[in-house]
């Protein structure tokens, strides 16, 4: 098949025919047939240093072992990756890594998550044969939200080239030679850049560690949940780090068409709202000047009641997902009402090396989604509220909205979080959701493409997911049955909204889908 | 060679021929001994008949590697509508090697002459001289021959009155011994940190600035003009009958504990003997050579024995298992801890190791701590197997020869004087530390 077409390469890695493009790497065709070359200073986003000579493969009839990042495959090569020669090649360089490489695992935050660990029980050496004393660097920090132990350090230079060669902001060099070297930072810079965050996880050892997380968590007692960043409207894909129901850390997870390997510094550390305790736990509804705790059929009931025959004046926040967003989309058109949202502005910080990805000015996850679902954008979200209209405040505090405004409202209910201090006085119903990294959903991003993100952790109390609320408020105003999971919200979005026709939870999968038409720049932001 | 003292009646003296001649430096008195001649009639032949008798004459490189000059030549193709360079290596960093130097000190134009030719038959108008940093005299030399050049219409846009453009600048390195490995050298033009590049791309193909390049060494270039003015049969007279593949003179730098150390130039296939005892005047009074290194600390150290049966040329050295290298010759006699020699080469090499590949970073200086701990009277008998075991992960695996030329001295230098390492670890002074990771 593959002797058909000339641009294919054929080989045989580890005894498996493999066909590749021409100029693919050795090491590149191996991961294609399934078998890892370990490696520590190739990464697929930096161009090619060879320098760790973990990577090392026996070619067949090659006088020498093979670095296999750095070189293309040939027409009928027999790689060995496993072969005695290169697995002691292997022994040797990670004998060699180990010689100043402190035995601190125990205390080292990358334990666990360690290339050089990893590969040490793999195929390191059972005892080392250094008699000397070790080469100590004290730890420095490099500024922005990373810290260097130099004495951790395997000098696999893909911090130093992704600040030159993807960030284009060159901070960081190899100072001092031989085994004196180590990575430093040039004269009067830091890393400040807003991208910078990225050297932590591309560091495959625990030399290029986070302050933020630091001594908080050991890597094995976290638990992984594939998601999405909601910091902003590029949509970078993150794996949120859970520990004892609680967010630790955020981490980018890989996908070619949004973000390739990276987040940045913002979303990266903008998680402690997750965590936030002050958390509505509990449906409620007023009697008298106090808001009092109910169950859910009540509170539903009462909202229903409110709404009866009222225009909803619907008030969204850009950070809810499209399902949720959807269901409230549904209630404005049943009431014949009105949708806002507003979204919070901050500065775009590109990241140069990387087509169209940036921390976006628009600092929320689905005013893509908001505005697809027919929500109108404002500053001023309250502009269009008539005397008379339910003000429905989903998820969105008011800060700095005036009062007055509020006032023309018949009655407010509030689908929320948390509670804010003016909803303590006005709401008339409140009903408790559980935040985004407690639920299911989706997010459209500015280019239309729309992403699942899954549950990470336990809502607070009786709080529910936004969607389940939103669809038990419909059904108990006489629309269809409640929806029993996030994927028939989402497939109901789809048979009824062109933009999603087509998409489902089971085409979406881990790396999104682009809605119909997204082709055309993004109406959404300013 | 003519400096310091006057040429041994069995030197054949082609390239020192003018050294220690004060008149040979400036242009006047170059072109009086017949300088700029080859050049005249090299920029009125067709560049691919330059590389041809080049080819022909059978030069290879001086700086240790040894390839053939006339084929790498050949590999610049012309009309490729690309820039080329020549990258003349002057970077003589090799421990032991110092005739770079006194090509550079007495005969400036020779080399220049030589980068001229060779930048025109490769199609180059840019020739870079990347002179070693610690290099003062020969740096003050070149750059007022090239000043005298310019002045004299020998180089710029109309090259001798050709029409053809020649530009030769000097580029100063800041002295790194790295930078003498050819890629390192390019980097370090192009104003990066001096790191030797994975090959391939080769040179020919992506050089300096990402163009075709050549990078010959300043005894090769300084060879080719003789070879232009007499031709590639008059090169060849010099070589071993039954031994065609090393042809011409070459210059040696003899150090170490010898009677008469200095540049010396014989033909390729003189008896290593002869040179060490005739033309050397063989070991100071009352001591005996102990160890030959003959091309450079990066070569294999040889025995007497081994050093006595050579034949001074590229197979000749490799038949007696090292190679001709640079050929920086350091003599040690038996007055001298050989182990302590040793070790003040690995010490070298971790000190000038770029720090890009593992074994190299690491085993430079691990090698370099067990054979200083050896020396100060803190080995065990298993540091030697270590040694070697070190040596081998350090040899043919990173991306330049700096970490195997590391290996070399120490790996040869154990296996051939075992006996001289026992000795210090029997003699063993103090307890040792356990052992770490």
């Amino acid at each position: 098949m593959a002797d058909s077409n000339p641009t294919l390469v054929n080989l045989t890695i580890e005894g498996r025919p493999v066909s590749v493009p021409t100029g693919t790497t050795i090491l590149e065709a191996a991961r294609h047939a399934g078998i890892l070359v370990p490696h520590y200073c190739y990464h697929p986003a930096l161009p090619i240093a060879g320098v760790c000579r973990m990577c090392l493969v026996e070619v067949e009839k090659a006088p020498k072992l093979a670095p296999s990042c750095a070189t293309t495959v040939a027409e009928g090569q027999v790689v060995h990756v496993h072969s005695d020669k290169a697995a002691e090649a292997r022994t040797g360089v990670l004998e060699m890594l180990l010689i100043n490489h402190p035995l601190d695992c125990p205390i080292c935050d990358q334990s666990g998550e360690c290339e050089l660990q990893d590969y040490t029980y793999q195929e390191g050496r059972a005892e080392g044969r250094l008699r000397d004393p070790k080469r100590f660097n004290p730890v420095e920090d490099f500024g922005g939200d990373v810290m260097y132990t130099p004495n951790r350090c395997i000098l696999c230079t893909r911090c130093v080239r992704f600040m030159d060669d993807v960030a284009h902001d060159p901070v960081l060099n190899v100072s001092e030679r031989g085994d004196r070297a180590l990575i430093g930072k040039f004269e009067g810079k830091d890393l400040t850049h807003p991208w910078a965050g990225n050297v932590i996880d591309l560091c495959p050892v625990g030399a290029l560690l986070s302050k933020d997380s630091l001594n908080k968590a050991r890597s094995w007692e976290l638990d992984r949940t594939a998601s999405v960043c909601p910091n902003c409207s590029q949509g970078c894909n993150m794996i949120i780090e859970t520990r004892d129901n609680t967010v630790v850390r955020l981490r980018p997870r890989a996908n070619h068409e949004v973000n390739q390997y990276f987040m940045c510094d913002h979303g990266r550390l903008s998680y402690r709202w997750m965590n936030r305790q002050d958390r509505l736990d509990v449906p409620m509804v007023r009697s008298g000047a106090a808001l009092t705790g109910t169950d859910w059929e009540l509170a539903i009931a009462e909202a229903a009641r409110l709404l009866s025959g009222k225009r909803a004046f619907v008030l969204a926040s850009p950070m809810l997902s499209n399902e949720a967003l959807f269901l409230l989309s549904e209630l404005v058109r049943g009431t014949g009402g009105t949708g806002s949202y507003r979204v919070p502005h901050g500065e775009e910080a590109p990241l140069a090396g990387v087509e169209d990805l940036a921390r976006r000015a628009d600092r929320a996850a689905n005013g893509r989604g908001a505005e697809l679902l027919g929500f109108t954008r404002s500053d001023a979200p309250l502009g269009a509220l008539q005397a008379g209209d339910v003000l429905v405040v989903a998820d969105e505090e008011l800060a700095g909205v005036d009062a007055p405004d509020i006032a023309k409202a018949s009655a407010i209910v509030v689908i929320g979080t948390t509670l804010p201090p003016w909803a303590r006085h006005l709401a008339a119903v409140v009903l408790p959701v559980a935040n985004f990294t407690e639920e299911e959903g989706t997010f459209t991003n500015l280019r239309g493409r729309v992403q699942r993100f899954m549950q990470a952790k336990a809502a607070p109390g009786f709080a529910r997911p936004s969607w389940y609320v939103l669809s038990d408020l419909l059904a108990a105003m006489g629309g269809e049955t409640g929806f029993v999971l996030a994927s028939d919200v989402f497939a109901e979005l789809a048979r009824s909204r062109a933009e999603f026709a087509g998409l489902s939870y089971d085409t979406l999968g881990l790396k999104g889908r682009l809605i119909a038409g997204a082709a055309a720049p993004a109406g959404a932001g300013t | 060679m003519g400096y310091p003292h006057t040429p041994h009646a069995r030197e054949t003296t082609v390239l020192s021929k003018y050294f220690g001649d004060r008149e040979a430096i400036t242009l006047e008195g170059w072109k009086k001994r017949g300088g700029y001649a080859a050049l005249k009639t090299a920029l009125g032949m067709a560049p691919g008949d330059i590389v041809s008798v080049v080819k022909d004459s059978g030069l290879r490189g001086r700086g240790g590697a040894g390839f053939p000059t006339g084929v790498k030549w050949s590999f610049m193709k012309p009309g490729d509508g690309k820039p080329h360079y020549l990258c003349c290596n002057a970077d003589e960093s090799e421990p032991g090697t110092f005739k770079d130097r006194e090509i550079m000190r007495w005969t400036p134009h020779a080399l220049i002459e030589g980068c001229a030719i060779g930048s025109y038959a490769i199609g180059a108008e840019t020739c870079y001289i990347y002179i070693r940093g610690e290099f003062t005299e020969p740096l003050v030399r070149v750059e007022s021959a090239l000043k005298e050049c310019y002045a004299g219409g020998i180089l710029g846009t109309n090259a001798m009155g050709s029409g053809k453009t020649i530009n030769i600048y000097v580029h100063r390195g800041a002295g790194a011994y790295i930078c003498g490995e050819e890629t390192a050298l390019m980097n370090s033009i192009e104003g990066r940190r001096g790191n030797p590049r994975i090959k391939p791309p080769f040179p020919a193909v992506s050089g300096v600035f990402a163009q075709p390049t050549t990078i010959n060494n300043v005894e090769t270039l300084a060879a080719v003009p003789h070879i232009i003015n007499n031709g590639a049969a008059w090169y060849k007279q010099w070589m071993r009958p039954d031994n065609p593949k090393s042809t011409g003179t070459k210059l040696y730098s003899v150090c170490g504990n010898i009677q008469k150390p200095g540049n010396y130039e014989v033909p390729m296939g003189f008896p290593f003997k002869d040179f060490l005892y005739d033309l050397c005047g063989g070991p100071p009074p009352g001591r005996k050579f102990k160890a030959i290194i003959p091309g450079g600390i990066s070569v294999p150290i040889q025995t007497v024995e081994e050093a006595e049966a050579s034949l001074m040329d590229y197979e000749g050295f490799v038949a007696q298992g090292t190679m001709l290298g640079s050929g920086g010759v350091i003599v040690i006699d038996d007055a001298q801890n050989l182990v302590k020699q040793i070790a003040r080469a690995a010490r070298f090499f971790a000190h000038e190791s770029c720090a890009q590949c593992t074994q190299c970073r690491e085993g430079t200086a691990w090698t370099t701590r067990i054979l200083e701990r050896i020396v100060a009277g803190d080995g065990t008998p298993e540091d030697l197997d270590t040694l070697l075991d070190i040596g081998e992960n350090m040899t043919g695996k990173t991306i330049c020869v700096l970490s195997d030329s590391c290996a070399t001295p120490v790996a040869s230098g154990i296996k051939k004087f075992r006996a001289d390492f026992e000795a210090l670890i029997k003699k063993k002074k103090h307890h040792l530390v356990p052992a770490v990771a």
